[in-house]
């Protein structure tokens, strides 16, 4: 026996700790297995066993290991896990978080919480009962999910006598399984978790098995080194400006999922592209360093002050960086009692990032049970694993799954609730975007009437078109914006200053988060592209538009042209500003029109 | 990394996704051990600033040092303190020390009912005045969407069974049987109107690693904890009607260390000193379910 309660472990700051899920079919014994491995090792406080046991004979029901962990009355009451309880274990080797996940079907949220967090797992069958429904979908669930080593636990073998047969068949039956979703179990271990069979020492009533004790197995699991020496992958968490106390510090903060940074180096932030240079790595009430890796929660200063917002990855410039895509095709699983449909908005968070997305294209849906799959299905029932495209109208920043799990997996939310999540297959490039296709169906739906667009543009003497005024907050443009419709206007143009602010609080008054503001440029889009149809010049002002924003706007607002004022620092990358001015003042006004001149949207008369 | 520096770095991110999603959040701070680590895992995510407004609720049982402590750290680290109270039950004497209530119905009152007020804001909250010193009364406040709490999941049955983001219903319910998915560090931001998210930033972490990180990051930590001389010291603080100093001879953070890696309380529950727990077999969860930490 490995334990050792009895010895002083030293200090357990320096011990390692391994979170180990616990998976199974409902009523295959996986609280007995992990009470049996807390009361075997010594590891219960003291007077616990003696509680529940007590407790049993006063409720006149047999003692069972289970109820150790079973702790809610829920659960005492009908025998079963419904969450995922966590219990604090440790072997001479290192310490345990051992997740004990409900088998049940109603419970999979709960069993998917579990194993998301664990780094190796113990999946328990029942001998007796052998390979049911929930050992194959578990299997697969935490496959998916990211864990990489899983022992196999043939348990109450005691009901089958122990026999070498019976189990031999069970091992080859599930290899069978597992070798079709790619896994290789590290074990098969024969157990009496009641009895204490092959739990903690490899047992008298199994002479035929040669492999190890449950208690060693966990041993044998190997700790995965942090991914430090990945591409560096950091997403933009927040970016922090406490002026107390003459803080004058720009911090942006976040984790880092893969890789390192060290002050000093090129980084680029996807998908906006924006480039800086590290010029510091803060800390509180630590020693200054200059370098920080996978796993640390930190922060950084840059050497140049440019605009960027959470969600955003950074990359380095000098290596691979994240794929950049509105369209993604990914392997997911649903959770919600509300099936998955397509045209209906949801949110996605893939690190850093929440965006709206749409849910496209249902290629298969896999029945994780027997792993059949059936095509042609037009919505995602709860419990189904799919195949299939979302696509959002912002471009995300990610990476392939089998790149890069930490930034290739995303969870989507429906009404309030993290409904499913999934991992990225693949990033097609951006062919025929969502708002493309938006626009392309808009446009041969559109019923005309025999008022053409030359109509309109003769009768108002001018082209429509959409003049965005973009650059940082708080530089004049929404000034600027109304100087310029007051002097269109008095010349007897037909122009319109649409407000930001109107907007907030009239069509767009359920749009409250700072997550919605694409939604919110969507509808600034086709709201553009009706006054711009109806001939007239539409003028608004948008703080810190990226590149991104600003192509959704260009498309919605199609067949219409679009006309970009940056003023100051604008930060567009991809399309040039027509016009880049300094100060928001009457000479910019008299450019401006200068420029609607030469573009020909204000011919002086008409043929 | 060691293990310390996994869990600090996974409670910031927790505490900085909370920062990030959350308009209307709140720190609970009950001076004790843990939500002291807490509020120093604040100072660390903001780089030294702590952006979150702290709250505590005062029985006015608790034990006195613990006020002093909680109004000196809080006008030395310039906090935006306030405390919320039961005014009601308090002046008519409805309380386990007055003999009028059984312990359970006094935690159910002067705690569970007083940050439940406090959270919704339909009753008064006390506010630290930096200038006087002294704490302005001011008539509730909007609602708090976010409630940061330092509950670890070793503590006991229920609590590990917690999400580090978790949901309460209007009545402050706790529905443990349908509690949301969590999963690659992404948690349940996005909530009901009238509905609050209890967040868990402590989690995995037990009580051995709260000493050992109190020690390695030098905190301030309330002295009711050590012994000064009578051989008694607290090992969990509460209400002093019901918080038993237990036997030990204790003086300081490593000592505490070596006592509870090999010594007399290796395998006794902290919470053993706390006499609510004992009252029924399920007690604390029966006062978790009604919104207590």
């Amino acid at each position: 026996m490995k334990t050792d309660t009895n010895i002083s472990p030293g200090k357990t700051a320096s011990r390692e700790q391994m979170n180990i899920v616990v998976v199974g079919h409902v009523d295959h014994g996986k609280s007995t297995v992990i009470g049996r491995l807390l009361a075997d090792t010594g590891s219960l406080p003291q007077g616990k066993l003696e509680m529940v046991q007590q407790q049993c004979r006063q409720n006149a029901r047999p003692f069972e290991y289970a109820f150790l962990l079973d702790a809610l009355k829920d659960e005492q009451a009908q025998g079963i896990t419904i969450d995922s309880a966590r219990c604090f274990f440790k072997s001479a080797k290192r310490e345990y978080i051992i997740i004990d996940a409900p088998g049940h079907i109603e419970f999979l949220k709960n069993m998917i919480s579990g194993a998301a967090r664990a780094e190796a797992g113990l999946l328990v069958i029942d001998a007796h009962e052998g390979v049911q429904e929930n050992s194959r979908r578990h299997g697969y669930l935490v496959s998916m999910l990211g864990v990489r080593q899983l022992a196999v636990c043939v348990n109450k073998m005691d009901l089958v006598n122990f026999d070498q047969g019976k189990f031999d068949a069970i091992c080859q039956e599930y290899t069978e399984f597992l070798n079709r979703i790619g896994i290789t179990p590290k074990a098969f271990i024969p157990l009496s978790a009641r009895n204490g069979d092959n739990i903690t020492e490899v047992s008298q009533n199994t002479p035929w098995y040669k492999g190890h004790s449950v208690l060693d197995m966990l041993d044998e699991f190997q700790k995965e080194p942090a991914p430090v020496n990945k591409p560096l992958r950091l997403p933009v968490q927040d970016i922090y400006k406490f002026t107390a106390e003459n803080d004058d510090r720009r911090i942006i903060a976040g984790r880092i999922l893969t890789g390192s940074l060290d002050v000093g180096d090129e980084i680029v932030f996807l998908p906006s592209g924006k480039k800086s240079q590290v010029a510091s790595i803060e800390a509180f009430n630590s020693r200054a360093c200059t370098t920080a890796s996978a796993g640390e929660s930190m922060g950084i200063t840059l050497s140049t002050q440019i605009y960027v917002k959470p969600g955003e990855l950074i990359c380095k410039a000098d290596q691979v960086p994240g794929k950049v895509t509105s369209k993604l095709q990914v392997n997911m699983f649903w959770l919600s009692p509300n099936p998955m449909v397509m045209g209906k908005r949801y949110k996605m968070k893939l690190a850093g990032v929440r965006t709206p997305v749409w849910l496209t294209d249902i290629a298969t849906v896999l029945d994780a049970s027997d792993l059949s799959t059936t095509a042609n299905r037009l919505q995602i029932e709860k419990h189904d694993m799919a195949e299939c495209t979302l696509e959002t109208y912002q471009s995300v920043a990610c990476d392939l799954a089998e790149d890069l799990p930490q930034t290739g997996r995303f969870v989507i939310i429906d009404n309030y609730e993290i409904a499913g999540g999934g991992v990225i297959l693949d990033a097609p490039q951006d062919s025929d975007t969502l708002i493309q296709k938006h626009v392309h169906l808009r446009e041969q739906a559109w019923d005309r009437s025999s008022i053409t667009t030359e109509m309109r543009t003769g009768r108002f003497v001018q082209r429509s078109a959409l003049v965005v005024l973009c650059g940082p907050a708080g530089v004049g443009k929404k000034k600027l914006a109304k100087s310029l419709e007051e002097y269109l206007f008095s010349s007897g143009r037909l122009v319109y200053y649409l407000g930001l602010s109107n907007s907030l609080i009239g069509i767009d008054s359920d749009l409250r988060h700072a997550d919605e503001r694409v939604e919110f440029l969507r509808r600034l889009g086709e709201m553009a592209h009706l006054f711009t149809d109806a001939g007239v010049i539409l003028i608004t002002a948008i703080s810190d538009l990226n590149d991104d924003e600003l192509n959704i706007l260009d498309t919605l607002n199609q067949p219409s042209e679009l006309v970009v004022i940056g003023v100051q620092d604008h930060n567009l990358f991809r399309r040039k500003p027509d016009l880049s001015i300094e100060t928001a003042d009457r000479d910019a006004m008299r450019e401006i029109h200068e420029l609607l001149h030469a573009k020909e949207y204000l011919p002086e008369y008409f043929l | 990394m060691d293990q310390l520096k996994i869990l600090e770095s996974q409670s910031v991110y927790i505490l900085r996704e909370a920062y990030r999603e959350f308009k209307e959040l709140v720190m609970l701070w009950s001076i004790g051990k843990d939500s002291t680590v807490l509020l120093w895992l604040a100072r660390k995510a903001f780089f030294g600033h702590v952006p979150i407004p702290l709250l505590h609720i005062d029985t006015e049982y608790k034990i006195p040092a613990m006020i002093e402590y909680r109004d000196r750290v809080a006008l030395e680290w310039k906090l935006n303190m306030s405390y919320g109270r039961n005014s009601q039950a308090l002046d008519n004497g409805q309380s386990f020390p007055a003999g009028t209530l059984t312990r359970l119905q006094c935690c159910k009152g002067l705690k569970s009912e007083a940050l439940k007020h406090t959270l919704s804001g339909d009753w008064p909250r006390w506010v630290l005045n930096h200038e006087t010193g002294k704490y302005d009364k001011t008539e509730g406040g909007p609602p708090y969407t976010g409630v940061i709490v330092g509950v670890r999941s070793d503590e006991e049955g229920s609590r590990s069974k917690e999400r580090y983001f978790s949901p309460r219903n209007q009545e402050n319910d706790w529905d443990v049987g349908d509690q949301p998915p969590e999963l690659w560090n992404q948690f349940k931001t996005d909530f009901a109107p009238g509905t609050h998210v209890r967040i868990h930033p402590l989690l995995d972490w037990t009580e051995q690693n709260i000493w050992e990180y109190i020690e390695r990051e030098n905190i301030p930590i309330i002295d009711l904890y050590f012994d000064k001389g009578d051989g008694k010291r607290y090992r969990s603080l509460g209400c002093a009607p019901c918080t038993s100093p237990v036997e030990s001879t204790a003086t300081n953070v490593r000592e505490i260390i070596e006592e509870l890696q090999s010594g007399k309380f290796a395998n006794i529950a902290e919470r053993s000193g706390r006499e609510q727990d004992k009252e029924d077999g399920q007690s604390l969860e029966t006062l978790r379910r009604d919104g207590y930490m």
